[in-house]
């Protein structure tokens, strides 16, 4: 990490008190996108902190040599000098050209092409989740992105409904979801890990909690994963509470909005095949547990204000949710 | 109408009124700039019909266009007429376009019952949205203008409207004929230019 | 209590605007720190996620439209016909509309707050819900089905009928009523400062009226023009905002450029170094501020060609802005620098400016403003240009006007105390939201979890709220104590150099008894080739007409709100009734005899 750098943060640390981690900083790039925004930003960060020292300490400067003292003799009515505003007409044109430059430079190299071999992925944004579809592996899955480190990607990011914005501030910048219209970001994860990120359009009652996560893997992990997504939903055993569950589940309304494949088709909430095997629930908010989920289950708008899944009507009973819970958990 | 603006001392020597309507009818670009831009934007991008070219009566409408021009000779002639006291034929020619004006109006009145008749409406399609809210925006302008017409014709026949108030006559004129040529400038772009 | 109802006289007018506008500033106020304390701490619960977005989209809303606009405007009300040397504007009635309709405007986007019930909400509030800047489609009917939205759309539009009125009026005003021997570069530097404004107005809000137009067409009359399922697309919406937000933002800041232009020089007693250049600048920044507007977009993805020319654009408004800086700085050099309580806040507008429009040139960049677009960096930003600019220049005028508008001048310690509590205040406030947006908070969320690492941070810029908050109690303070304790004004308490020194504190309701004749640009300051004018007679020589005063601004005013409520309530009667009000209000007024 440049020392340049580390003064910024360093600055950000000293004054929270806390000494993060910062899961969503901008200042930690894990990408060539990533990167490449975060050198733009720091050249421009310091030509901005060049300017802001001089003209403050001239302000300061003049406010000090020139306050009233009594007996100051009448200020000479000056009304202008041209050769001065000609210089301070293009100093700062002459800084905006070494800011210009690279910018236009890093807009061109960030502008979503992808070489041929990039992994392709669909983001679509909904009222309030992600859903990631990988076209060539035919692979649907929700709110958690995998993606393997060192290959580049490109994400096709676009809505289902209102506009939303994609947004894992380690791997680069935003880009919106809109409505009939598809735009791409291309990036190559350089470290593994596990990204926080989330909605940065105003998307409606709950855009605060549109969040999300993307976990890069090595090639074989991220292979891994795929594979297991690929598989069919696992069949729970035979007279445990999962198999109840699974009765639960086909004859209450999640059929109605949830794909399990091979159970259920809906296609309004987010595709539960392999809901166990995620980190978290409700887009990010909560870990995957029985407790969290169970209670998601029971009343999801008193978690998630404004959420398209209602409390089930008429609720389901304490020991339904318990089987529902215990059928969804094993969908490793 | 204030008439002790055009008695007062001006900086620019143009009557305050007249340059407060230069400078609505500036803002008035704008507004239709924003209304034909996005006509423009959406064109063919309806994703189901009907189409302008299975819509449009052109002959109908420059009938219609025809007569908003001659309407906007009348006002010449009316500003011509109240400047040289002839209030006879001020009278005349106010009234005369005025009645254009309504004939415009009716003009469009038949045209829209017609598309709508032909399975157009504001709901339709993107062309129904953008056609009918910017032909219907200066609708809104004709009326207006219809409207002060008459006013001023009213006045004229109790009297009260004389070579001094040329200017009123005058101010209404600029309105009129800006809202003649903005539709000359829809005209072309929705009707001609398919 | 008629003759204020009635009142035509641009002061009166300037003085309805300022304390009207001041009450919104303080709703608009309140509703910042209701935010702030939801976001103190991460997991706020103070208020709910719906309640939480009204808040910030009022709060937004009320600032723009409802408190900067219009304290800005009361100052073009109250000053500019004084600085150049009129009567009162062009068009005195048509004033008073403006008044009138804003006035009215305000009160209905405020009234959602409390007529939840007659709407068969659940709760009070149905206050607007989408942002400020409302974007589409979540403001269609499908995605936000109350009220909520109708009362923005409806509310702006009244708004701006006010502004529109208001720009032609000032535009014939300032070209039109000038005192003889005022050139236009002669005009003080806060008058052209207007001109530029209002031209801005009269082009920009035309823009947003189609957008509002075709939203509320979608709204009620199901059309499509923010549908992407009939081909449309919802970025129409984004453009004709920002075609009209980005001169928006020059509006809100050209007034308090012109504010600081006439402060500095008097403090200084220096004449503005660079007058012309200044306001040539102004006009630039003017022309310049239409060609930038997608520098607002740039997430949107408009491709690399687009983002560079708008990159360009928006970068070399800076050469502008930042020339006005550098002559500032210049006036105060080889000055006599009295340190009055306008001159710490006009000065204070200069430093923080300068931090807001630094940060600009961050994300004047595409690339980096794809990292810092909707998070609390751009938060921080808008804080330090219409906070740390606009607000801090607005209190500049009122100290330094406050005299002539009222008599009486405002108490200079506990103005300095007012000062130094805004100035601590707002950086503690809005300082923190930079790092708080590069550590990757995103704007617009009522609630965040502490693993963000940002806690701390938003309790510091909570603080800092509270304590601009008790800066504006010590103004009121301080406004409560002039009306009994204030020394009494003498017509120049400052020796200003422009001509509403000349006359009393407050002027008489004919402003000037005799108009004066203008030989410079500085015409009460002894200059080289001038010496200083004589102020016109206390006693004007000859009796000066006045006109009566009129109700018919306020009664056609008042058919626009009726005209509001109808598709607000789905009642057509109330179209015609609001329509046939505001049609007797103007044949009224068209026909009354009056005098200017």
């Amino acid at each position: 990490m440049p020392r340049h750098r580390l003064c910024l943060l360093a600055v950000a640390l000293a004054v929270s008190g806390c000494g993060g981690p910062f899961p969503q900083s901008t200042l930690e790039p894990r990408s060539d996108f990533g990167w490449a925004v975060d050198h733009l930003f720091t050249d421009i960060f310091w030509w901005a902190a060049g300017v802001f020292l001089v003209v403050e300490a001239l302000l300061v400067i003049t406010l000090i040599r020139f306050r009233h003292r009594e007996g100051r003799p009448a200020p000479r009515p000056t009304h202008g000098h041209t050769v001065m505003e000609i210089a301070w007409t293009l100093a700062p044109a002459v800084i905006l050209v070494f800011v210009a430059v690279p910018t236009v430079r890093v807009i061109f190299a960030t502008s979503g092409e992808a070489p041929a071999d990039a992994l392709k992925v669909d983001v679509i944004g909904h009222q309030w989740w992600w859903e990631f579809r990988y076209p060539e592996l035919a692979l649907v899955t929700a709110n958690e992105l995998h993606l393997p480190r060192g290959r580049p990607v490109q994400l096709s990011i676009t809505s289902a409904d209102v506009i939303h914005s994609f947004w894992a501030p380690a791997l680069g910048g935003k880009r919106d979801a809109i409505p009939g219209r598809i735009n791409r970001i291309a990036f190559r994860a350089d470290s593994l890990g596990d990204y926080a990120g989330q909605c940065a359009e105003f998307c409606g009652e709950s855009h605060a909690n549109m969040r999300l996560r993307v976990i890069v893997d090595s090639d074989s992990g991220f292979g891994r994963w795929a594979t297991v997504q690929l598989a069919g939903p696992a069949a729970p055993a035979p007279g445990t509470l999962a198999e109840r569950g699974e009765s639960v589940y086909a004859r209450s309304a999640c059929l109605g909005c949830h794909t399990i494949q091979g159970v259920s088709p809906g296609i309004i909430g987010p595709n539960l095949t392999h809901v166990g095997s995620r980190t978290t629930i409700a887009s990010g908010l909560f870990p995957n547990d029985s407790a969290h989920l169970a209670s998601w289950i029971a009343d999801a708008p008193a978690l998630k204000p404004g959420s398209v899944m209602t409390r089930m009507q008429p609720p389901l009973t304490d020991a339904d949710i318990a089987a529902l819970v215990a059928y969804l958990e094993g969908l490793r | 109408m204030t008439h002790a603006a055009a008695t007062h001392h001006t900086s620019m020597g143009l009557d305050s009124r007249k340059m407060a309507f230069w400078a609505f009818i500036g803002s008035e670009c704008l507004l239709f700039s924003s209304l034909i831009s996005t006509y423009l934007v959406y064109k063919g991008r309806s994703v189901v019909g009907p189409s302008p070219h299975e819509i449009l009566n052109i002959p109908f409408t420059s009938v219609s266009t025809f007569d908003l021009l001659m309407s906007s000779l009348m006002m010449v002639l009316a500003l011509a007429a109240v400047q040289r006291g002839d209030m006879k034929w001020g009278k005349i020619w106010l009234f005369a376009t005025a009645l254009l004006g309504l004939v415009f109006l009716g003009g469009q009145v038949i045209e829209f019952t017609e598309f709508v008749h032909k399975g157009l409406t504001l709901q339709t399609n993107l062309f129904g949205c953008t056609f009918f809210v910017l032909t219907g925006t200066h609708g809104a302008h004709v009326t207006v203008g219809v409207l002060w017409l008459l006013t001023l014709w009213v006045r004229a026949l109790q009297g009260k409207l004389g070579p001094g108030q040329a200017l009123t006559v005058e101010i209404t004129g600029l309105y009129w004929h800006f809202v003649d040529v903005v539709w000359i400038v829809i005209f072309t772009v929705v009707y001609l230019i398919q | 209590m008629k003759r204020w109802i009635t009142t035509t006289d641009h002061k009166r007018i300037g003085l309805l605007y300022f304390w009207t506008a001041f009450c919104f500033f303080l709703v608009g106020g309140l509703e910042a720190l209701l935010i702030r304390l939801q976001l103190a701490q991460p997991n706020g619960h103070l208020v709910s996620a719906e309640t939480y977005n009204q808040l910030f989209t009022m709060h937004g809303t009320t600032m723009v439209f409802l408190a900067l606009m219009p304290l800005s405007a009361s100052f073009f009300n109250y000053i500019v016909p004084l600085q150049i040397g009129a009567r009162d504007v062009a068009f005195p009635r048509l004033n008073a509309f403006s008044y009138w309709v804003f006035l009215l405007g305000g009160l209905l986007l405020n009234a959602s707050w409390l007529v939840g019930p007659l709407f068969h909400a659940p709760h009070w509030n149905v206050a607007p819900n989408g942002g400020w800047f409302g974007y589409a489609n979540l403001t269609e009917r499908q995605f936000s089905p109350g009220p909520n939205i109708d009362f923005w759309l409806l509310g702006l539009q009244i708004l701006g009928i006010s502004s529109l009125a208001a720009g032609f009026n000032f535009i014939v005003t300032i070209l039109n009523m000038r005192a003889p021997g005022m050139k236009m570069l002669r005009v003080p530097a806060f008058s052209w400062m207007t001109l530029v404004t209002q031209f801005l107005v009269i082009t920009a809000f035309p823009v947003i009226t189609v957008g509002l137009v075709f939203l509320m067409f979608d709204r009620f009359f199901g059309t499509h023009f923010y549908v992407a399922t009939a081909g449309a697309t919802p970025l129409l919406w984004q453009h004709l905002f920002w075609l009209f937000g980005h001169p928006e933002v020059y509006i809100l800041i050209l007034p308090a450029m012109g504010i600081v232009s006439e402060v500095l020089p008097t403090f200084a007693r220096k004449p503005l170094f660079g007058y012309t250049v200044v306001v040539f600048s102004g006009v630039l920044i003017g022309f310049m501020g239409w060609g930038v507007w997608s520098h607002h977009m740039f997430a949107v993805g408009l491709g690399p060609i687009a983002d560079s020319v708008f990159a360009g654009t928006t970068m070399l408004i800076a050469v502008p802005t930042g020339v006005k800086i550098f002559n500032w700085i210049a006036t105060l050099w080889g000055g006599d620098i009295r340190g009055s309580t306008a001159l710490h806040f006009a000065v204070g507008f200069i430093a923080m400016f300068i931090i807001g429009g630094l940060s600009g040139v961050t994300h004047a960049s595409p690339p980096a403003d794809l990292q810092q677009t909707d998070t609390y960096y751009v938060v921080a930003h808008i804080h330090y240009v219409l906070f740390g600019g606009t607000v801090l220049g607005l209190f500049a005028g009122i100290y330094y006007w406050w005299p002539k508008m009222t008599g009486r001048l405002l108490g200079e310690s506990l103005g300095k105390w007012h000062f130094w509590l805004t100035f601590v205040g707002m950086n503690l406030a809005f300082f923190p939201m930079h790092l708080i947006g590069l550590l990757g908070m995103p704007r617009r969320i009522y609630t965040y979890t502490p693993e963000l690492g940002v806690s701390a941070l938003n309790l510091v810029s909570t603080v800092g709220a509270f304590l601009i908050a008790v800066a504006i109690l010590v103004f009121l303070v301080n406004v409560l104590r002039t009306r009994t304790h204030g020394r009494p004004a003498p017509n120049d308490p400052w020796g200003g150099a422009t001509l509403e020194w000349s006359i009393p504190s407050p002027p008489p309701v004919y402003n000037f008894s005799v108009i004066p004749t203008v030989a410079s640009r500085l015409p009460r300051w002894k200059t080289e080739r001038h010496e200083p004018m004589r102020d016109p007679p206390a006693v004007p020589p000859a009796p000066i007409h006045v006109p009566p005063g009129s109700w018919w601004p306020l009664i056609a005013a008042l058919g626009l709100p009726v005209l509001a409520l109808a598709p607000l309530t789905h009642t057509l009667w109330l179209a015609f009734l609001g329509a046939a009000i505001l049609l007797v209000g103007i044949y009224r007024w068209a026909f009354e005899p009056f005098e200017a």
